[in-house]
C-alpha cells in the first residue's frame, strides 16, 4: 500500500496493491498493519482479440464508460479473458493503474509466463534457487475455476474502438468516433449539463474535427518506455501541428535515460514535442506544467476532472497512440484512418 | 480525534454528483506539512474567481446556507486518495458529510478525521437537498449512538450504517494507531506462525 490512489498499478503482478490515505500511512508505519473491512469480489473479463489502434488504455477507458465511475465502488477487481491475458506487462499496468477511476479499492491480473518474463532478471527479483521457489508460489496466485464473485462483467473485445472522454469524470468516455450521449436520466442531468458546460460540449455532439491546444504524453498511467517507444514510432519523420503544443513526460528518471540512450529523444524533438522532467507534471499541476484556463488538452493521464491540469483546463483522456496522432493532426480524428 | 457523539445543526446543500476530490482541494494545495488550513481553499476554484474574489453563485458564498453538514450528491469524494478532502471539509467546520454514495477512500479518510460520512438512499438524499432549499433552517439531527439522522420538521428519521469499531473510535475520540499498538502481541505472534513467500 501506499498514499497515492494509483498505487492498483502494481496489480499488474498479481499483487494486491491500492491506495491509503495519510492518517493509514501512519498505522502502517507505526504497527506494519492497517485495518480493513474485506472488499466485495468483482471480476471484468475482456474476451478476445483486441482491433488495430486499440490499447488497454481504450480497454481501460472503455470498462470505466461502461460502469461508470463509481460502478466499482467497494469492490477489489480481477481483470481476466484472453484479451487482459494478451496484453503487455505494461498494458496491464495501465489497466491496473485506473481500476479507482470506476471507485475499485484496487485491480489485479492472475500472474502468468507474460509476468514471469517481465520480472526474471530484473534489479530486486529473486535469483537463482529463490527464483524457482517464487515462481512455483507465484504460480498458484490464479482464482479457483469455481471461484465466485460478487459481481461479473463480460466484455467482448471487439466492441472497443478507440476512447475519447468527453466530459470531467473518467466514465464519461464514448469511442473516439461516437457522439456525447444527448439522454441522461434525470436525477444525472444537472452534474452532466455542468460537465458539458465546462468543456464546451453540447449534448449529442461529434468531437471529430475539434481543434486541440495541448497534447500531453505522460503520467503513471502511459509513461513507461514502451509508451514513449509507440509515440515515437508513429511521430517519426512528422511534425505536430503548428498550434499544438506537445509535452511529453517520461515517467521516472531511468525511463527518461533510457529514451535517451534509444534516441527517442531526438525523435520528439525533431517532430517538435518538448520532452519535460519526469514524474507527476500536467496530470495534476503541481509543477510548473499547467493547461491554461478555457485550453484543450488530450492526455495519456487517468483525471479529467475539473481544474485537474490548471484552473480551467479542460482534459480529454485518451491513449497514447492517439494522443500522439492527435498532436499531429491538431483535432480530433478517427485515428484508424492515420495508423502507420 | 475529537469525540463525535450527537450534532444538531442546519446544512448545505451541493446537489452535484461524483464530487472529486481534485475539487474539494486541488493538487495546488498539498504542500503542506500540518492537517490545519485547507479550509479556506475547501472547493477552491468552484469558490473563488481567479483574482481570489468569491464567486456569488457558489452555495458556501450564500449566506442563505450555513451549518455543520454537507449535503452533497451522490458517490462523493472520488478521485485520489488524499486525506486532505476531509481536512479540508473539517477544517472549514463540517463535522458530517451526507451523501447517498461515498468513494471507498474518501470514506475512511473522513473517519480517521473525525468527519462522518453519513450514507441515506437516493429518495432521502433528494428530499433532504429540497427539503434545505425550500428552508435553509431546517435542522437535521445526527446521532451516533444510536445511527440515525432525524429531521425533527418532517417528524422522521432515518437509520444509517457504520463500521462498528469507527463508530467506537469516533464515540471515544480514538484513532486507529491506539487500537494497532495494543495488539502488537498478537501481531507479533501471527508474524512467526507466518511462512515466508514472496
Amino acid at each position: 500500500m501506499c498514499g497515492d490512489s494509483h498505487t492498483s498499478t502494481h496489480g499488474a503482478f498479481g499483487a494486491v496493491a491500492f491506495g491509503i490515505g495519510t492518517s493509514q500511512v501512519a498505522q502502517v508505519m507505526a504497527s506494519q498493519c492497517l485495518l480493513l473491512s474485506r472488499p466485495k469480489r468483482m471480476r471484468i473479463s475482456v474476451e478476445g482479440e483486441l482491433r488495430p489502434g486499440v490499447t488497454a488504455k481504450d480497454l481501460i477507458l472503455y470498462v470505466i464508460a461502461q460502469l461508470g465511475t463509481g460502478g466499482a465502488t467497494g469492490y477489489f477487481v480481477e481483470y481476466a479473458g484472453s484479451a487482459v491475458r494478451s496484453l503487455s506487462m505494461e498494458g496491464r499496468m495501465t489497466v491496473c493503474n485506473m481500476s479507482i477511476e470506476m471507485g475499485a479499492r484496487g485491480g489485479l491480473i492472475a500472474p502468468d509466463s507474460t509476468t514471469l518474463a517481465y520480472v526474471e532478471g530484473r534489479p530486486f527479483a529473486p535469483k537463482g534457487t529463490a527464483w524457482h521457489d517464487a515462481v512455483a508460489y507465484w504460480q498458484t496466485l490464479y482464482s479457483d475455476a469455481d471461484a465466485t464473485f460478487e459481481a461479473e462483467h463480460t466484455f467482448a473485445a471487439a466492441d472497443i474502438t478507440p476512447m475519447i472522454t468527453y466530459g470531467t469524470n473518467p466514465g464519461m468516455g464514448i469511442a473516439l468516433t461516437g457522439h456525447v450521449p444527448s439522454e441522461v436520466p434525470a436525477a444525472e442531468a444537472e452534474s452532466f449539463d455542468k460537465s458539458l458546460r465546462y468543456m464546451g460540449f453540447e449534448r449529442g455532439e461529434s468531437l471529430l474535427g475539434k481543434q486541440i491546444d495541448y497534447v500531453f504524453i505522460g503520467s503513471c498511467t502511459n509513461s513507461r518506455i514502451e509508451d514513449l517507444r509507440a509515440v515515437a514510432a508513429y511521430v517519426q519523420g512528422k511534425q505536430k501541428a503548428g498550434h499544438v503544443e506537445a509535452i511529453i513526460v517520461p515517467g521516472s528518471k531511468l525511463v527518461e535515460q533510457q529514451a535517451i540512450a534509444e534516441g527517442i529523444d531526438k525523435i520528439f524533438a525533431a517532430a517538435g514535442f518538448e520532452l519535460r522532467e519526469p514524474g507527476c507534471s500536467a496530470c495534476l499541476a503541481m509543477n510548473e506544467d499547467k493547461i491554461p484556463a478555457g485550453a484543450y488538452c488530450v492526455a495519456t493521464s487517468n483525471r479529467n476532472f475539473e481544474g485537474r491540469q490548471g484552473p480551467g483546463s479542460r482534459t480529454l483522456l485518451a491513449s497514447p497512440l492517439v494522443a500522439a496522432i492527435t498532436a499531429v493532426q491538431g483535432r480530433i480524428v478517427d485515428i484508424t484512418q492515420y495508423l502507420n | 480525534m475529537e469525540k463525535f457523539q450527537t450534532l444538531r445543526t442546519t446544512a448545505v446543500p451541493l446537489p452535484l454528483e461524483n464530487i472529486d476530490t481534485d475539487q474539494i482541494i486541488p493538487a495546488r494545495f498539498l504542500k503542506a506539512t500540518t492537517r490545519e488550513g485547507f479550509g479556506t481553499n475547501l472547493f477552491c476554484d468552484w469558490r473563488y474567481q481567479a483574482d481570489g474574489s468569491p464567486r456569488a453563485g457558489f452555495v458556501l458564498n450564500n449566506p442563505r446556507y450555513q451549518g455543520l453538514i454537507l449535503v452533497a450528491g451522490k458517490n462523493f469524494g472520488c478521485g485520489s486518495s488524499r486525506e486532505h478532502a476531509a481536512w479540508a471539509l473539517y477544517d472549514a467546520g463540517f463535522r458530517v458529510v451526507i451523501s447517498s454514495y461515498f468513494a471507498d477512500i474518501f470514506r475512511g479518510n473522513a473517519l480517521n478525521t473525525g468527519l462522518l460520512p453519513l450514507q441515506v438512499s437516493d429518495e432521502v438524499l433528494a428530499r433532504l437537498l429540497a427539503g434545505i432549499e425550500a428552508d435553509p433552517h431546517l435542522a437535521l439531527v445526527v446521532d451516533l449512538p444510536s445511527q440515525t439522522l432525524a429531521v425533527p420538521a418532517w417528524g422522521e428519521s432515518f437509520g444509517f450504517d457504520i463500521d462498528p469499531y469507527k463508530k467506537e473510535c469516533l464515540l471515544n475520540g480514538y484513532d486507529d494507531i491506539d487500537f494497532l499498538v495494543n495488539q502488537k502481541p498478537a501481531i507479533e505472534a501471527f508474524e512467526k506462525q507466518r511462512a515466508w513467500t514472496w
